[in-house]
């Protein structure tokens, strides 16, 4: 399969509300030795033919991720 | 006058928008997100909802719909275009307008009638009202925190970008309390409380949200803009 995946994750200084409400969960797991939780997303994307890291590094750049708020890696799955 | 209102899938505000454009004593057109055409409007609303579901992030979809190309295009041309709530984030993703929405800092769905105050009446749809003034309109949004770097807000006060700001309780953590921008020419402006639910006392809280569609309709001069549909082919 000529899969890439990138993976997209609210930058550092944005206020990650969705994590934070996780990490204020675990001690009802018995967890309390996590110091925080950020939740970001993955996004696997199947091209048909060969890879194109160049356009699916286009596609996160202008669609998948917001460079705003958000930072993203690109990688081909091996 | 025209004020053309567009409907994307997921559009939930656009009669109300319409509505809204119709008591300012404009006409309203509707707008449909796959023609590309603005049918000779004069301002256009982009409305409040889950356009395209708020799949990826809210209005990130939206942004890339042929509608959107021509708004764009037209925008940075001087035409005046509100985005209300989800239209908000469609000009921030679309990059219309500067910044970033994003969840609401204590993860709740916030909808009650909120009391902003006009910060700046010198734009497109700010006009009827003076700085300072302040407006009962509701809000309701869940996506709704302006986030932006301290260099962004520092540069949007500096030059009189920030439109509204929150009074009272922040309903969603926005930064420096803003509830709502415009762009540096002042044609483009996003905000997050909606207007066009505060038009008429039967259904609103107020109509206090009036004033932002009679101000753009003594923003727009008649007949300076051609649309491709008056273009010979």
């Amino acid at each position: 399969m000529a899969r890439v995946v990138v993976d997209v994750m609210l930058k550092p200084e944005i206020l990650d509300p969705q994590g934070q409400a996780v990490a204020g969960a675990l001690p009802r797991l018995g967890v309390s030795d996590v110091a925080s939780v950020r939740i970001g997303r993955r996004v696997e994307i199947d091209f048909s033919g060969e890879v194109d890291l160049d356009k699916a590094r286009e596609i996160a750049d202008k669609l998948l991720a917001n460079p705003v708020i958000e930072d993203y890696t690109v990688r081909v799955e091996q | 006058m025209k004020i053309g209102v567009v409907t994307f899938p997921g559009s939930l505000d656009d009669g109300d928008a319409a509505r809204a454009a119709r008591y300012a004593g404009a006409e309203a057109v509707r707008l449909w997100h796959a023609d590309p055409e603005l049918h000779g409007v004069d301002a256009v609303v982009l409305p409040g909802g889950f356009s395209y579901g708020d799949y990826l992030r809210c209005g990130a979809i939206a942004r890339f719909a042929p509608v959107m190309e021509t708004i764009a295009r037209e925008a940075r041309d001087g035409l005046p275009v509100l985005g209300i709530c989800n239209g908000f984030q469609i000009l921030c993703e679309a990059h219309l307008l500067p910044g970033a929405l994003t969840r609401n800092q204590h993860l709740h769905f916030r909808n009650r009638d909120q009391r902003v105050r006009i910060e700046n009446a010198t734009t497109a749809w700010t006009g009827d009202f003076s700085a300072g003034q302040e407006v009962v309109i509701p809000v309701k949004n869940g996506e709704g925190c302006f986030v932006g770097s301290t260099e962004l807000l520092d540069e949007l006060e500096a030059n009189g970008q920030i439109v509204a700001r929150y009074v009272g309780e922040n309903p969603n953590g926005s930064m420096r309390d803003i509830a709502a921008i415009r762009n540096e020419a002042g044609n483009v402006v996003g905000i997050m409380p909606h207007p066009e639910h505060a038009v008429d006392l039967l259904t609103g809280p107020s109509v206090d949200g009036l004033g932002f569609f009679t101000s753009v309709l003594k923003a727009i001069t008649p007949g300076r803009r051609t649309t491709t549909e008056e273009v010979p082919a």
